[in-house]
């Protein structure tokens, strides 16, 4: 356990003097590997950054498409002698439970705080692992929020006839499609924050042989 | 030391078995025909994709943990299970969430789309469905704790409780 946790010690000491965007290649590689190695250092650096705002971007992207998805038409319900009546039939996204648009857009918010907040985390070890637990949370409840509206939208598209729900998407169809398309983003966004779940998965492991920072 | 990790290991993964099948049962056998003002309304799992995919999952997460008790801890396999394990974890979650979806449809309608709710008519079958899905949501919790568990057996972030 006193190896474990000099070697540990030595490397936040590396951080510090490199700064905290660039970790600092090992100090026994030889000199003709060592820019190798820091390119690569740098990159694997830089990947959670991408990640995180790919990932603000995908469930942005989603929580406004769903959340401006609106489309009304009216249509003729009756003929009264000879005035016909109109109705207008409105289909809103707040008509079905607004979990997806609130888990999109409370981890679009997660995120974009997250990545603002970068640098005081990085170094400190319970705020990392903090934050590696909140991932593994929103990510799930991003997944569950992708998955209700998923199930949503098959049964707004095919109905069910056993139980006599007709589909609305013949009669509303760019409230689907947009929808459709807010659900693709929000898919993109669950998988990429699983992926940012295992880098910080393994960058937060405590053996010394880890990859990450 | 390593034995009683082991122990609670293989008991967790029996616990999660257990209770995916009982949610894959308990949603195969929901199935009630009713007759509805002179309509015959039948009600099983199989008329809705959401519900299938709730049985495929929870049945393939039950053999899943049957077959990785046999798995040697420590060894190159048991990454593999780990990462398995977040996997099945997230499909099991997607399925949950699904199903809850549907069946809150079921039970309260949805007045702009024009659905009915359909558990005044089924009763039993709703009641069957909410059965399942407490069994999975519990399968669900075990799940998350054999997933916890086996993250604290490989890497130990701030305890130090063995070696």
């Amino acid at each position: 356990m006193l190896t474990r946790t000099a070697s540990w010690t030595s490397h936040s000491s590396m951080d510090l003097e490199h700064g905290s965007k660039k970790p600092s290649a090992a100090p026994t590689a030889a000199t003709s590997t060592s820019t190798i190695l820091q390119v690569r250092e740098r990159f694997m650096a830089l990947q959670p950054i991408v990640l995180r705002a790919s990932a603000i971007l995908a469930t942005a992207v989603a929580a406004a498409v769903m959340g401006l998805n609106t489309q009304s038409y009216t249509a003729v319900v009756a003929i009264i002698g000879t005035r016909p009546l109109m109705q207008t039939f409105t289909a809103k996204f707040s008509d079905t439970p607004a979990y997806f648009v609130t888990a999109n857009a409370i981890a679009g918010a997660y995120n974009l705080a997250v990545l603002l907040m970068r640098r005081l985390i990085l170094r400190r070890r319970t705020a990392s692992l903090i934050v590696h637990m909140l991932d593994m949370v929103i990510m799930v409840m991003l997944a569950t929020g992708a998955a209700t509206a998923a199930s949503m939208a098959y049964l707004g598209k095919n109905g069910n006839l056993h139980t006599r729900w007709n589909p609305i998407c013949d009669k509303f169809g760019s409230f689907c499609n947009r929808g459709g398309i807010a659900l693709v983003s929000s898919f993109i966004g669950v998988a990429l924050m699983l992926a940012l779940n295992l880098l910080s998965a393994a960058a937060n492991a405590s053996r010394p042989n880890a990859v990450g920072h | 030391m390593a034995k009683v990790q082991r122990l609670i290991s293989i008991v967790l993964r029996l616990a999660a078995a257990a209770a995916a099948a009982a949610a894959a049962i308990i949603m195969v056998t929901s199935h009630e025909t009713t007759s509805f003002f002179g309509l015959e309304m039948e009600a099983k799992y199989s008329y809705t994709p959401s519900f299938i995919f709730f049985v495929v999952a929870f049945a393939v997460a039950c053999v899943y943990s049957l077959l990785v008790v046999l798995v040697r801890p420590g060894s190159t396999a048991s990454r593999l299970v780990l990462m398995s394990d977040v996997i099945i974890g997230m499909v099991l979650t997607g399925a949950v969430a699904a199903t809850g979806a549907l069946s809150e449809v079921g039970k309260n309608g949805n007045t702009h789309a024009g659905w009915l709710p359909i558990c005044v008519q089924v009763h039993e079958y709703c009641n069957r469905v909410m059965g399942a899905l407490i069994a999975g949501f519990v399968a669900l919790v075990v799940y998350f704790l054999i997933i916890m568990y086996s993250l604290h057996e490989l890497a130990e972030p701030l305890c130090s409780c063995h070696y």
